[in-house]
């Protein structure tokens, strides 16, 4: 697979690590929520037969993580942002 | 011996004669020769035994889709078992040998097996080998093995080696058929960046083996004339002898190219072998069809072969494949056959042709055709003497590649075959015969609009003047006679039979058939066979061809050697070491080493006079606890974190705090998965106000690093936090024991003594003016400025690998303080869930035997004195243990149910694998020093 970084343009898929959905990026905060909350962060994950939206670590490159949108059928990468700004825009700050 | 069956013509070079041998006899050939057209030159027609029923049989085919003509090549460490005589390039000193078949290819004495033909038969094993159970891997496996197979191994180690390479393009033609010819030509001349890749050594395709003009020239010639043009176009790669074997992903294929497997070894510095991974941004198949057989009664004879092979072997090599020639056809592609040979001065004694209602019923000849049974519309028959037959069923386009990714071939009735479906590889266009195109003109036409099309060019150039001759074929599959059997698949030896027994037992789905017979499932993935075996099942079951539907392929398109797979990637260089920076010192001193990761570390030294690793070992270890000891740490991995928020960002992945820290001194530190498990653990420094060095395990040093860039991204991206890995840039060494600040005073520029660099000090010192750093930090309990040996670390009770597993939390290591609720951190909330917060759960003890001369080892559980070695007892286990020079016996650390209550009492360590079961004492994992006095010393 060929993932287009954001910043570095073309890469293949060798350089990356994969971890999986997305949603990882919503990390509760430990200090209000509970136990069921962090279950569900940690251990509950969609398997789409489809569009994906998931986390992309590129180890072998600029060490960018990032939020890459594939279509888990066909595998074709519908988008690929940076996750910073991913976590940013859904307000993530400190 | 004699070119007894060379005739004249042909693109091989008769200037030059090359040796080989075959089951050690000699004989020759010229350059342009395959093995199998060199064999048949000199009369040769047998060449290997089938593998179920070892049937004499000789080439099928003039290409890559052979099923039969697997033959051993070369010796030693170069012998490569299962290599297709029909495109092994023929070379001065070929060594090839027949296989599976003892004790000779004309004899073989298994070939008792196609007696007994009727227990044979599909779905055998299944029903034969099903009791007793444990005869099957004894007996049964084994028996079959040795009796059905292909070729052997030679069990030597491969002298050449493989590489690997990157390619980018425009467009990629897979195959240089007219149509990949004219694809490659017009990309090229638009000067698109062009790899033309071909399977043969000799690009042109079928333009080669027919005699029809281009052009007003012979197509060989013509195919030469544009390879030629193309080899001057600078942005245009040539491959020939390279294979694509699949479709990937977003463009991507794989190809391997045979750099010297025409050569008896190679070039000095050059591969066996490339594996290529090319990108591409078009890509067009243009792999061409592949001619298949009719099934009939014995049509698995040598000498039996496809029409077009029969022509292949004239026109291209100048070989007649006998002195009497038959042709058995249901298309007229197949009379071209006739036609071309007669041409050359070769007997054609008959055409059989299907659409005139005659067939061909039954053949005979043990070793080799002999004659043929033929049948006419009125059931007259007649036997003729031939001894070669051409049979064409007709063409089968070459839609492998077009469906790796899972689009299915659709029937188009007008050719009688299978043809590329919608929604291929996204990139990839087909052309010419690969596509249902199935004359020279067509595939010219196609090869070069598919190009246009592809790449958005404009303005067409001319076509070549070419043949564009209209189909006409008549589908026939198998000829229906008497009880004998008819082949469909020679390779795995799946006939007609087998297809009805697949029928009649309800396997009739296509993918059920395909396993029930194991029809295409041979290392050819039944180019020849598959279409008809599923034309038949769909006779049988009264469903029209399109309704029984097709299996699909996938990479690779031909087999491929593991060593190609593998490329550099072998023995040592599999997973390179790392060396520390005092490994060329150690190596010289006769050390040890320890594979620790990827890395190499320095285990034992030992000195004259040493002969068992425990007296080194033990002569270091109370070194260290009597003077001073050193130990290269360089691979613990070193992660510099710097900005204003680094205090608090480590506050988050640490379970314990890091923000208090006063700057210059260090703090253990425990790190949490987010499942409240411990990840890792390590000292981190506080070098100044916004600058913190934290050390994680050795193993640990790459995840430990990608899980703060996730943290530091994805959780908080505001933080102003930076991360360097140091791992390498810092070589740094453990100094232990009483002597140890004696020792570094000797080499460190500042002052060191306990009221200047206190326990826990950390700080930027030189060393002889050089830049260093310093860290009062002990994993042996010594005084010591880094950590030491694994054996004293378990006397001090330190985790290391064996208790952090994956599964260990903070409280299991008796370490449940550390974590901090004041404030969230990473895994926090999860370590403290009821299933991890047991009492009653695992904690780290130390263990020592009752019997100082006792042994313990690693993995033993814990019982209770009296309890049967059940796993309802099981009480825990012993996670690593070594011998203590220090204590005078096997000590261990373990992780025992309650074991912070269990301390002081008497269990037993059982082993039943070894049959060892100890009286231990539990007792505190901290065996020497408890207070630590020594390391504030």
């Amino acid at each position: 697979m060929i993932i287009h970084h954001p910043i570095l343009g073309p890469r293949d898929a060798q350089e990356f690590v994969y971890l999986g959905d997305a949603s990882l990026i919503n990390r509760p905060d430990g200090m209000t929520a509970g136990v069921e909350a962090f279950h569900d962060y940690a251990y509950n994950r969609d398997n789409p037969a489809g569009d994906h939206r998931e986390l992309w670590y590129h180890e072998q490159g600029d060490r960018s993580w990032l939020v890459v949108t594939r279509n888990t059928v066909t595998h074709e990468i519908i988008k690929v942002e940076l996750a910073r700004d991913v976590a940013r825009a859904q307000g993530r700050s400190k | 011996m004699s070119q007894s069956h060379r005739i004249e013509g042909g693109q091989i070079d008769r200037s030059k004669t090359l040796r080989f041998t075959f089951d050690g006899l000699p004989y020759l050939g010229h350059p342009g020769d395959t093995l199998a057209s060199a064999l048949l030159a000199n009369g040769v027609r047998l060449m290997g035994r089938s593998f179920k029923y070892h049937r004499p049989r000789g080439p099928l085919s003039a290409g890559s889709e052979e099923p039969n003509a697997l033959v051993e090549l070369r010796s030693g460490g170069r012998q490569e078992p299962n290599t297709r005589a029909t495109v092994a390039e023929l070379f001065d000193g070929l060594e090839a040998n027949s296989q599976n078949r003892w004790p000779s290819l004309r004899f073989d004495a298994l070939a008792i097996n196609d007696r007994l033909n009727a227990f044979f038969a599909a779905g055998f094993y299944y029903k034969t080998f099903m009791w007793p159970k444990s005869f099957w891997e004894k007996l049964y496996e084994p028996m079959i093995r040795r009796a059905a197979g292909l070729g052997s191994v030679s069990r030597e180690e491969d002298p050449d080696s493989y590489d690997k390479g990157f390619l980018h393009c425009d467009l990629l033609v897979i195959g240089a058929g007219p149509s990949g010819l004219m694809a490659a030509l017009t990309a090229g001349r638009a000067g698109k960046r062009v790899i033309l890749a071909d399977e043969d050594f000799r690009m042109g395709g079928r333009l080669n083996a027919e005699t029809f003009a281009v052009a007003g020239t012979s197509g060989a010639d013509w195919a030469s004339a544009v390879v030629a043009e193309l080899s001057t176009l600078p942005r245009v790669r040539l491959l020939a002898r390279t294979t694509v074997l699949g479709a990937f992903d977003h463009g991507i294929y794989s190809a391997v190219e045979r750099v010297s497997d025409h050569l008896p070894v190679p070039a000095a510095g050059k591969p066996r072998q490339v594996l290529w991974r090319i990108y591409s941004d078009r890509a067009i198949l243009c792999g061409g069809a592949t001619e298949r057989p009719i099934a009939f009664e014995n049509n698995d004879r040598p000498g039996i072969m496809l029409a077009a092979a029969l022509r292949a072997y004239a026109n291209r090599w100048g070989v007649k494949a006998g002195e009497r020639i038959a042709v058995f056809t249901n298309n007229d592609d197949g009379l071209r056959t006739a036609s071309d040979l007669k041409a050359k001065g070769v007997e054609v004694v008959a055409v059989i042709d299907s659409r005139d209602g005659e067939e061909v019923i039954d053949t005979h000849g043990r070793l080799g055709l002999k004659t043929i049974i033929t049948r006419d519309r009125k059931g007259r028959t007649r036997e003729i003497r031939v001894d070669a037959l051409g049979v064409s069923g007709g063409w089968n386009p070459n839609v492998n590649i077009h469906s790796h990714h899972r689009s299915r071939p659709v029937w188009d009735a007008s050719i009688a075959a299978f043809v590329p479906g919608a929604e291929g590889p996204p990139g990839l266009m087909v052309a010419g015969a690969a596509a249902g195109v199935l004359s020279t003109h067509g595939a010219l036409r196609t090869g070069r609009d598919a190009a246009i099309s592809a790449l958005g060019l404009t303005g067409a150039m001319d076509l070549p003047e070419a043949e564009d001759a209209p189909i006409s074929v008549s589908a026939l599959w198998h000829v229906a006679h008497g009880k004998g059997r008819a082949w469909i698949d020679q390779q795995n030896d799946v006939t007609v039979k087998d297809i009805k027994l697949a029928q009649q037992e309800n396997f009739t789905s296509v993918e059920h058939m395909k396993r029930y017979t194991t029809l295409g499932m041979a290392t050819d993935q039944g180019k020849t066979g598959n279409v008809i075996g599923l034309a038949i099942m769909a006779e049988l079951t009264g469903r029209s061809i399109p309704e029984t539907g097709t299996t699909i392929y996938r990479p690779p398109y031909t087999p491929v050697a593991l060593g190609a797979l593998a490329g550099r990637s072998r023995g040592k260089e599999f997973k390179p070491y790392r060396l520390t920076p005092s490994h060329h010192w150690a190596a010289e001193q006769g050390a040890t080493f320890v594979e620790v990761g990827n890395w190499l570390r320095t285990q034992w030294v030992p000195k004259a006079g040493e002969t068992e690793w425990r007296q080194s070992v033990d002569r270091e270890v109370l070194a260290t606890r009597k003077s001073v000891g050193i130990c290269d740490v360089t691979t613990l991995g070193k992660i510099d974190i710097q900005g204003t928020d680094a205090g608090a960002f480590l506050d988050r992945v640490y379970a314990n705090t890091f923000s208090t820290l006063p700057v210059g001194r260090c703090r253990y530190g425990l790190m949490l998965r987010e499942d409240g498990i411990v990840f890792d653990d390590g000292t981190t420094a506080r070098m100044g106000e916004h600058e913190y060095v934290m050390t994680t395990t050795t193993a640990n040093a790459v995840t430990v690093f990608r899980h703060l860039e996730f943290c530091r991204q994805c959780l908080w991206p505001d933080m102003d936090v930076q991360l360097i890995s140091t791992t390498e840039a810092w070589a740094q060494f453990s100094v232990a024991g009483p002597n140890a600040r004696r020792l570094l005073e000797k080499v460190v520029d500042q002052d060191i003594s306990d009221a200047a660099f206190p326990y826990m000090g950390a700080g930027n010192i030189t060393v002889g003016g050089l830049r260093a750093r310093l860290f009062r930090i002990s994993f042996s309990g010594e005084l010591a400025y880094e950590i030491a040996v694994p054996v004293m670390r378990i006397e001090k009770g330190h985790v290391a690998g064996g208790e952090l597993n994956g599964q260990s939390t903070a409280l299991n290591m008796g370490l449940g303080r550390m974590v901090s609720k004041k404030k969230d951190s990473i895994g926090m909330v999860l370590s403290q869930r009821e299933g991890l917060t047991d009492a009653g759960g695992y904690r780290l003890v130390g263990v020592r035997p009752v019997d100082p001369k006792a042994k313990l080892t690693a993995g033993s559980h814990f019982l209770e004195k009296g309890a049967a070695a059940v796993a309802a007892n099981d009480g825990g286990w012993l996670t690593s243990k070594v011998y203590s020079p220090h204590i005078g016996s096997d000590i261990a650390l373990g992780y025992l149910k309650g074991g912070d209550s269990k301390i002081g009492t008497r269990m037993r360590a059982v082993n039943l694998l070894i049959g060892q079961d100890t009286e231990v004492e539990i007792v505190s994992p901290h065996f020497l020093d408890p207070e630590g006095e020594r390391l504030r010393g």
